[in-house]
């Protein structure tokens, strides 16, 4: 079920950087299915194509959410740019999420 | 498996944890393929007792686990763990998997979340393992991120549901601070769960006592109570007070003291499995004697645990050694086992545990303790007889003959029972004291009560030497006992008039041997005389005889030679026969 979406970034859009980023989730848990829509949400909004997110089910793959230490779902990696970052939770609040990503919220609107 | 389980659902089965202690408390171990929940404060052994019990059963049944860390990292626990020789790294690499289920201390949090993830891995992990137990250690740490209380009960439901789906053993440990029984601290945990064991610690008398106790078991008997728990050298160890009311059988089978003296005071020595109490003032050869009993035991080939209070095993070892006791080589010979605890520093209730420990490491048939009064020393004086009463009753239940030594300071043995209060469940009380008279200082002993034998109620002086002890009849003068000098002046007095007596004794014997003599001389003087009256009286009267013989024959010759009447009217004529043999006899007779 792990989903790749990659977009590049449309030119003249405010974000140069690329932001990659990983959602562990755990089936159709009810948290998951809202991180999950929380996520794209916010994505759509705030980083238009700028952003790769891959969606891991650690139901289906859970030997590598081991080996990424993953403990709760959802949970979502922020690998680059640096510094890498954790936010953990359905990503309810758009506020910490952004922080988490490195983005602010009046900045980018 | 699952079948199995199906045909007896309401046969609640249980897992050992391999702590002895606590598997006697609760009657087993805990509930197999049900959750047990381990509170208490930080610090109280929650993680150790749950660790402790994985490491138990990989390596005791070959039963994998896995552990998942909330609080502290693999490494962490590694470094904890290490003193207590469990080889964790090892175990790690086959039948242990440690989960380090930390969040990383920069991770965000963004609305709710769930266990769900941890779970899949656990799932996997399981399946690849074949584990049987499983421990989350310090999940208050995950509740706490939960934020409310709805949630922490669904991810608790959520995880009772998927260890009963997944038929695994669990410990949950949980921190709680103040009072366990608040609802505030999971009170629905309690409820959801099988089995509740709650760790506590506190200060008594400014020494520190951890204790657990078993506040929930569905659907098994328990032992309740707190029972108190230490950490030894291989881990957790927890005192359970065995089972309350069994009373072992009375052996009749006599065992030397190693004191020949004793042995004979005590009518042939202590009854096997029982409990000898010695008091006495310091000094007053205490270990000297339960030393011997340890040595004699050792001599039989039963193996035997000294267990020595604020005085180092090889102190002891020499200071025996000057009196002819000699341990050494049992000690490399694996009889004797020594255990040396200071008292000022542990509490009584952990000294208790790491006995009870090597009481079943070394299984003894004897021993000794000395002294016992040392622990009362720390803490209160009501748990150090507490924890007295205790070890006798475990010796017992283990059927060991104990010599336990009690210092009482002065010479009343009655001090002993208010202080330990050991006297009154002794089997044997022997009290040791100083006599001092005549400018010395001698040791006495007295038997002041030995159950179900006859024994010496007199009060005997203890010497002793290099070569060992001895005891010597004492001297009564005037309501007053005798020792040392001057019961050597005494038995010096004695044996001088020992010595007259002899000597009067052989006098009159000899006499009495001369006058034997005498008269047995004057017996065969009168006796030969005897003899040669005899012998003349014999010769008379065969001469008397052999005359009439003679005197006969000669006047029938003259009558034949002379030819008269008489000869040949001798045979037809009766009366001129015995006419005849009266003139004959008339004749003899004129002679």
């Amino acid at each position: 079920m792990a989903r790749k979406r990659t977009k590049a970034s449309a030119a003249g859009a405010p974000v140069t950087t690329v932001v990659v980023m990983r959602l562990y989730v755990a089936g159709t848990a009810p948290n998951s299915v809202k991180a999950i829509a929380n996520l794209k949400a916010i994505c759509r909004r705030y980083l238009k194509d700028g952003y790769k997110l891959e969606i891991v089910d650690v139901c289906e793959h859970p030997r590598r959410a081991l080996t990424d230490g993953v403990v709760v779902t959802p949970s979502l990696a922020k690998l680059s740019p640096a510094p890498a970052s954790n936010v953990i939770g359905n990503l309810s609040d758009t506020g910490s999420v952004l922080a988490a990503l490195g983005l602010h919220a009046g900045a980018m609107e | 498996m699952t079948a199995k389980k199906s045909a007896t659902p309401r046969l609640l089965s249980k897992l050992a944890t391999g702590l002895q202690g606590f598997d006697e408390i609760s009657r087993g171990g805990l509930p197999r393929n049900r959750t047990s929940l381990v509170m208490g404060g930080s610090g109280t052994g929650k993680t150790v007792f749950a660790l402790q019990t994985l490491v138990n059963a990989a390596r005791e049944l070959k039963q994998p686990g896995i552990f998942v860390a909330f609080e502290e990292g693999a490494d962490e626990i590694f470094a904890n763990a290490a003193t207590f020789g469990w080889r964790l790294p090892a175990l790690a690499k086959s039948e242990l998997f440690f989960l380090d289920a930390r969040l990383s201390p920069t991770v965000v949090q963004s609305g709710d979340f769930e266990l769900g993830g941890m779970l899949a891995i656990l799932v996997a992990k399981k399946q690849e393992l074949g584990a049987a137990w499983i421990v989350f250690d310090g999940i208050d740490v995950l509740l706490a991120l939960l934020q409310n209380r709805g949630a922490e009960m669904r991810e608790i439901y959520r995880l009772r549901d998927w260890l009963a789906h997944n038929e695994l053993t669990a410990i949950i440990t949980a921190k709680v601070d103040g009072d366990a029984f608040s609802p505030a601290n999971y009170g629905f945990m309690q409820f959801m769960v099988d089995c509740v064991i709650r760790f506590d610690r506190r200060l008594e008398q400014g020494i520190s006592v951890r204790r657990l106790e078993i506040t929930k078991y569905r659907g098994s008997d328990f032992a309740p109570g707190e029972f108190p728990l230490s950490f030894g050298p291989h881990g957790m160890e927890v005192a359970a007070r065995g089972r309350a009311g069994t009373l072992n059988g009375a052996s009749t089978e006599r065992v030397s003291s190693g004191f020949g003296g004793l042995d004979s005071m005590l009518g042939g020595g202590v009854f096997r499995d029982t409990t000898t109490l010695i008091t006495g003032a310091p000094g007053t050869s205490k270990t000297t004697l339960a030393g011997k009993f340890a040595e004699s035991a050792c001599r039989r080939g039963e193996r035997t645990l000294f267990v020595s209070f604020d005085e180092g095993g090889e102190r002891i070892r020499r200071n025996l050694t000057s009196v002819g006791i000699h341990l050494d080589a049992h000690m490399k010979s694996g009889l004797l086992r020594m255990y040396s605890g200071r008292t000022d520093a542990i509490n009584p209730e952990e000294h208790l545990i790491r006995i009870a420990a090597l009481l079943l490491e070394h299984q003894p048939r004897c021993m000794v303790i000395d002294p016992l009064s040392a622990i009362a020393k720390s803490g209160a004086l009501s748990s150090a007889r507490a924890v007295g009463n205790r070890l006798i009753y475990q010796v017992r239940d283990h059927h060991i003959t104990a010599f336990i030594t009690s210092l009482v300071e002065g010479n009343d043995p009655q001090a002993e029972a208010t202080e330990m209060q050991i006297s009154t469940i002794a089997d044997t009380w022997i009290h040791l004291s100083y006599q001092v008279r005549g400018g010395e200082r001698n040791r006495a002993l007295t038997i002041i009560k030995s159950r179900g034998t006859h024994h010496s109620n007199q009060v005997r002086e203890l010497e002793l030497s290099a070569a060992g002890l001895a005891l010597a009849d004492v001297y009564s003068s005037g309501g007053e006992v005798l020792m040392g000098t001057l019961r050597w002046e005494k038995e010096a007095e004695e044996r001088a008039r020992k010595l007259q007596r002899h000597a009067e004794f052989s006098q009159k014997r000899r006499e009495l041997q001369f006058a034997e003599a005498d008269i047995a001389a004057r017996i065969a003087a009168l006796q030969l005389d005897l003899e040669r009256q005899r012998a003349e009286l014999t010769h008379y009267t065969g001469d008397d005889e052999a005359r009439q013989v003679a005197s006969g024959e000669w006047q029938s010759e003259l009558r034949r030679m002379r030819s008269a009447d008489g000869a040949a009217a001798a045979a037809p004529v009766p009366g001129k026969r015995r006419g005849a043999r009266i003139s004959a006899k008339s004749g003899g007779n004129g002679d």
